[in-house]
């Protein structure tokens, strides 16, 4: 069955007053506010409608929907006239269906008669319409004005006909169909926040033109699609249902890219999925989505998907497929055999973020019971680590503090490292419209990001801090909150813990920490800053939103810290509209960390040196789990490198491409006696594997997902898997071989079995997920429907605390010989390692990564823009081509790390974070050069790129 | 593991927890190494301090004594014991 929302043509009112009306003899009740339309449709009444649908703000340009009150004159459009107490509205009489017949017939005289070949027969709210209305024949011939043909009746060229323009690759766009509802225009405004749209000229010559009627690919247009979820006609739509036809049924699942977490319905045909349309009922996302979920889902039948278990005896012999069985054997006897020689530490495995909670349950559970040590770890070590143990010494959890809805009631926001629109887009997409709202904004980032200024909004404050001075800007702010007595008294009082607040206090009001004592590190005006300070402290709801930008710093971890500081001391903690949060990376990076991926933690964020958790875990897993922490991610390679670490499983996760100093990753891959990789594709990583094991997509997972507002989201099955089994059965088979009897049935097992050694999680269920759409966590007997938001009336560690926070600058600064910093980050369309976006028509938008650089910085070395450049560090170096922008500011250059052949962590550093070791992306001295070759490791990645990915003819 | 690596994290280590003096901030250290250091880390870290522990910060050096050694960690071959088995 194909899941329709119900459109109810208008939003949904805030008013807690009611108001209670008739409509065609019926008494309802409704918040004021509310439209006529929206009333008569909660009654079940169906008002025909065409410019206005529930995600919009009402605009009354159709008059399709007209309505009789008794009393008044006239016939009021019932979207854009609100309820009043006792009003009596009719929806139907022989005026109503004259008239509307009339709108109809217009709309109809200039639209072609072509629905039964129409792509979007079948789905199209004009169709309906006319039969809604009764539209028995059209009066008005088609041989005069109209947008329908591009040659009028005589011959002549018709000026106002438009050709389709299909430059998207996802979307079509064929003006003939249009009827200039503008639903598309104010999609684009209101859901998305581009203003890619707009409707040019008047009366009949009106049109939607995109950009400067420049086609939607030259124009602002991202592709997010809300222009054409919100179209009623084929004028927009998506190319895949122009291919294949309507779809026939759907399943609600969840977004597999980023930390946001979107909702959505897979509109599928058989097994196989026709679109991807953003669901109303999600949490997250509402009805919204970007490009990337909406659209880029082609990899998952990408022809380099490997579906067949292949194992080879050394990293250059060709690839041999084999069945389950064997390749689950030779990986059993390896990692068996390196135990019995190197010992029980000597191997370990890494859980992915892009994996279903409960597969990475088990991945943890079979490292922890079946190799029997604790040396497992997840990618999360090398993007948000920080933010867990950060939050955890101050607050006393490891996660963020508010859903995203919680940004509609901000009156300041911080945006600190990170840039949501191309990371977080969904999320930026409410936050722009709060922005629009006269919310202030703050911005603190080198880099001048989009976020800073775009269409009708400006951030009240741009602080661009030298890389690597996070910790000096926020101690500065704090200092100014302080000395000038801003802080909130009672709340620090009353939630935090006095004795740690006063040593705090002691440091950060020293004249040091003040901005003009930083002013030379971290380069921002002492009076930006001064005043940025004031404007959180006094601004109303103050909310904290920071990415990678805070992280992955030397420092990162106590940047964390130093954000939870800020929030305590403006009371901005325990409502809506405030709170700290982790705009977090990767789909699952939030679940990840829940399921106990971390070396020294066991599910819940529970040490695994704590005697009673471990008796728990040994009783239900049947093992004596190990007391001492294990391996991080550069430790497990550190310990490759010197011959203590020699096998290795890895589920999901690139880690040849997406970790710091490649070099040294290959050394230690290149160094292990067994290397299992599970994953879609021949990745960077399993170019060094000697097992390979095929995995599944999202579209055929069965799980949750848990994103980042800490919103557990249903992953549903959509299709068989592609290689047969699903991700979990084969770690169970693999810890089996191994000599640990490990299976479950399905997935809602696992599930079961998470919540029943979790405290957090004791109330979830598949079961309480199927009735509740989503959870958030912590969901148990004291919050049975799960937690919108975080220490409400208390923290989770009692009273907070602040932690003093010392600016110790990083060692890695630039010099004579590496005289600029770059620094990392990645764009919209791609994501990530860009394993699956690159195999989809994302790469339009982004083919290749660039390094951005100042103007006065490449005139200074003779760069011309679009050149190729050399750049190295102290570690290794590569070439990109130059990108000249004066988005940077002087003296830091920028990339993205989304195509492996770029080879941005060829030249960032073992240097990390002092707390988790997450890695210092975000600062690297370099020299740049202009160069036409590429680096030494370009050539020797070409060379492997064809060697190491051989499979053997059969 | 590389002796500068040991090196770079515990002093980083040092420099955050300096700020809690030298009662607080030496337990601190120690027991962020325990929890955070896998025992292999922390024997290297044993043995470059029996090789004199040039350029460790003076707040590591006086957290050594809290500093959990596990030097037969590793000596079980193949997985841990079944709970309830005889170890
Ligand atoms: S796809 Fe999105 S960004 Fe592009 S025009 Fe439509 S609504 Fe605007
Ligand atoms: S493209 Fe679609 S949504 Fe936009 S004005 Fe035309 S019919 Fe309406
Ligand atoms: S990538 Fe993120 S924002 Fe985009 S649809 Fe997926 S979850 Fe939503
Ligand atoms: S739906 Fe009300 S005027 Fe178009």
């Amino acid at each position: 069955m194909l899941i329709k929302e119900t459109d109810f043509g208008t939003p949904k009112s805030e008013s807690k007053a009611m108001v209670t009306l008739e409509i065609d003899g019926h008494s309802i009740t409704v918040p004021e506010g509310t439209s006529i339309m929206r009333a008569a449709m909660e009654l079940g009444t169906k008002i025909p409608k065409l410019c206005a649908t529930d995600s919009l703000n009402s605009f009354g340009s159709c008059r399709l929907c007209l309505v009789e009150i008794e009393g008044r004159k006239g016939t009021p459009a019932s979207c854009t006239t609100p309820v009043a107490p006792g009003i009596k509205v009719k929806t139907q009489s022989d005026r109503l269906g004259n008239l509307r017949r009339g709108v109809m017939e217009l709309y109809i005289s200039d639209h072609p008669l072509d629905c039964l070949t129409c792509a979007a027969n079948g789905d199209c709210e004009l169709q309906d319409m006319a039969g809604a209305v009764g539209l028995r024949d059209v009066r008005y011939g088609y041989e005069g004005d109209n947008h329908i043909s591009a040659k009028r009746a005589g011959g002549e060229e018709n000026f106002r006909f438009k050709a389709k323009d299909d430059s998207n690759p996802y979307f079509t766009f064929d003006p003939a169909k249009c009827i200039v509802c503008s639903r598309c225009v104010r999609a684009c405004e209101e859901v998305q926040g581009t203003f890619a749209l707009t409707i040019d000229g008047r009366g009949f010559a009106s049109h939607v033109s995109a950009g400067m009627d420049e086609g939607f690919m030259a124009s602002e247009c991202e592709s997010c699609g809300a222009c054409v979820q919100a179209c009623p006609t084929a004028t927009l739509t998506e190319k895949s249902v122009i291919a294949k036809g309507q779809p026939e049924h759907s399943v609600v699942t969840t977004c597999a890219y980023c930390g946001v977490g979107c909702s959505f319905k897979a509109e599928m045909k058989g097994d196989e999925v026709i679109r991807m349309v953003p669901y109303k009922d999600g949490g997250a996302n509402e009805g919204h989505s970007c490009v990337k979920g909406r659209f880029a889902w082609g990899y998952a039948t990408h022809k380099d998907r490997i579906t067949k278990p292949m194992i080879r005896t050394r990293i250059t012999d060709p690839w041999k497929e084999v069945s389950w069985d064997e390749a689950i054997t030779y990986a059993a006897e390896g990692f068996k055999a390196i135990q019995k020689k190197y010992g029980r530490t000597s191997i370990g495995g890494i859980t992915s973020s892009r994996c279903t909670n409960e597969e990475v349950y088990v991945v943890q559970k079979m490292i922890r019971a079946a190799f029997g040590n604790n040396n497992t770890d997840t990618c999360a070590r090398v993007c948000h680590s920080p933010t867990g143990y950060g939050l955890s010494k101050t607050f006393g959890t490891s996660a963020g503090t508010q859903d995203f809805k919680s940004v509609a009631k901000s009156d300041v926001i911080m945006v600190i490292g990170a840039n949501p629109t191309d990371g977080h887009p969904v999320f930026a997409s409410r936050m722009k419209k709060r922005l629009r709202a006269g919310a202030k904004l703050i911005v603190v980032d080198p880099r001048r990001t989009d976020s800073v200024r775009s269409p009708h909004i400006e951030a009240s404050y741009h602080l661009p801090l030298r890389p690597g001075t996070n910790v000096a800007v926020i101690n500065a702010m704090a200092h100014v909150i302080l000395t000038e007595g801003l802080e909130k008294k009672d709340f620090i009082a009353e939630r935090c813990d006095p004795v740690e607040f006063k040593r705090w206090m002691d440091f950060i009001r020293e004249e040091r920490n003040s901005p003009e004592a930083l002013e030379t590190e971290t380069g921002v005006n002492p009076e930006d800053v001064r005043a940025a300070a004031r404007l959180f402290a006094t601004g109303g709801n103050g909310a904290i939103y920071y990415g990678l930008g805070v992280t992955e710093h030397s420092q990162g971890s106590t940047m964390v810290m130093g954000i939870a500081n800020l929030a305590m001391l403006t009371g901005n903690i325990g409502r809506e509209g405030v709170g700290v949060n982790p705009l977090r990376g990767q789909n699952n990076v939030q679940g990840s960390c829940d399921m106990g991926s971390f070396p020294h933690e066991l599910p819940g964020y529970r040490h695994v040196s704590d005697n009673a958790v471990r008796d728990m875990f040994n009783k239900v897993w049947n093992v004596e789990v190990d007391s001492e922490p294990g391996l991080r991610i550069p430790n497990m390679f550190s310990a490759a490198v010197e011959g203590t670490f020699k096998g290795m499983y890895v589920q999901g996760e690139d880690i040849a491409q997406s970790d710091p100093n490649t070099h040294h990753v290959e050394a230690a891959l290149s160094n292990l006696d067994m290397l299992v990789v599970q994953d879609l594709f021949l990745n960077e990583t399993a170019a060094f594997a000697h097992v390979f094991l095929p995995g599944t997509s999202f579209l055929e997972k069965d799980g949750t997902f848990t994103n980042a507002e800490r919103r557990i989201n249903r992953v549903r099955q959509v299709k068989a898997p592609m290689q047969g089994k699903h991700e979990w059965q084969v770690v169970c088979d693999l810890a089996k071989a191994m000599g640990y009897d490990m299976s479950y049935n399905n997935a809602a097992e696992i599930m079961d079995e998470i919540a029943l050694l979790t405290p957090t999680f004791a109330g979830v269920s598949f079961k309480k997920l199927e009735e509740m759409g989503s959870l958030q966590w912590p969901c148990n007997d004291k919050a049975p429907n799960g937690t919108p938001m975080m220490h409400m009336n208390g923290f989770v560690r009692g009273l907070g605390r602040f932690m003093i926070t010392e600016y110790v600058p990083t060692p890695e600064r630039a010099n004579r010989d590496f005289p600029l910093i770059l620094t990392t980050g990645r764009i919209l369309s791609q994501y990530n390692v860009g394993a699956q976006t690159r195999r989809t028509e994302n790469s339009q938008w982004h083919a290749e990564d660039v390094l951005e650089i100042h103007p006065h910085d490449a005139e200074l070395r003779g760069i011309k823009d679009g050149s190729m450049v050399s750049l190295t560090s102290r570690i290794g170096g590569t070439g990109l081509r130059a990108v000249i922008s004066e988005r940077m500011p002087q003296g830091v250059v920028y990339t993205t790390f989304h195509h492996p052949v770029s080879g941005a962590n060829v030249v960032t550093t073992e240097n990390s974070d002092w707390a988790t070791n997450c890695p210092e992306y975000k600062v690297t001295a370099v020299q740049v050069r202009p160069s036409n070759q590429p680096s030494e490791w370009q050539k020797d990645w070409e060379v492997r790129e064809d060697e190491n990915k051989r499979i053997a003819a059969e | 593991m590389e002796t500068s690596d040991i090196v770079r994290m515990a002093n980083q280590i040092a420099a955050f927890f300096k700020s809690y003096g030298p009662e607080e901030g030496t337990k601190e250290i120690a027991a962020h190494i325990n929890n955070f250091w896998e025992p292999r880390m922390r024997q290297h870290f044993f043995s470059y301090l029996a090789q004199g522990g040039k350029s460790l910060d003076p707040m590591i050096l006086a957290s050594v004594p809290l500093i959990r050694k596990a030097a037969d960690h590793n000596a079980h071959q193949g997985a841990l014991p079944k709970h309830g088995e005889e170890s």
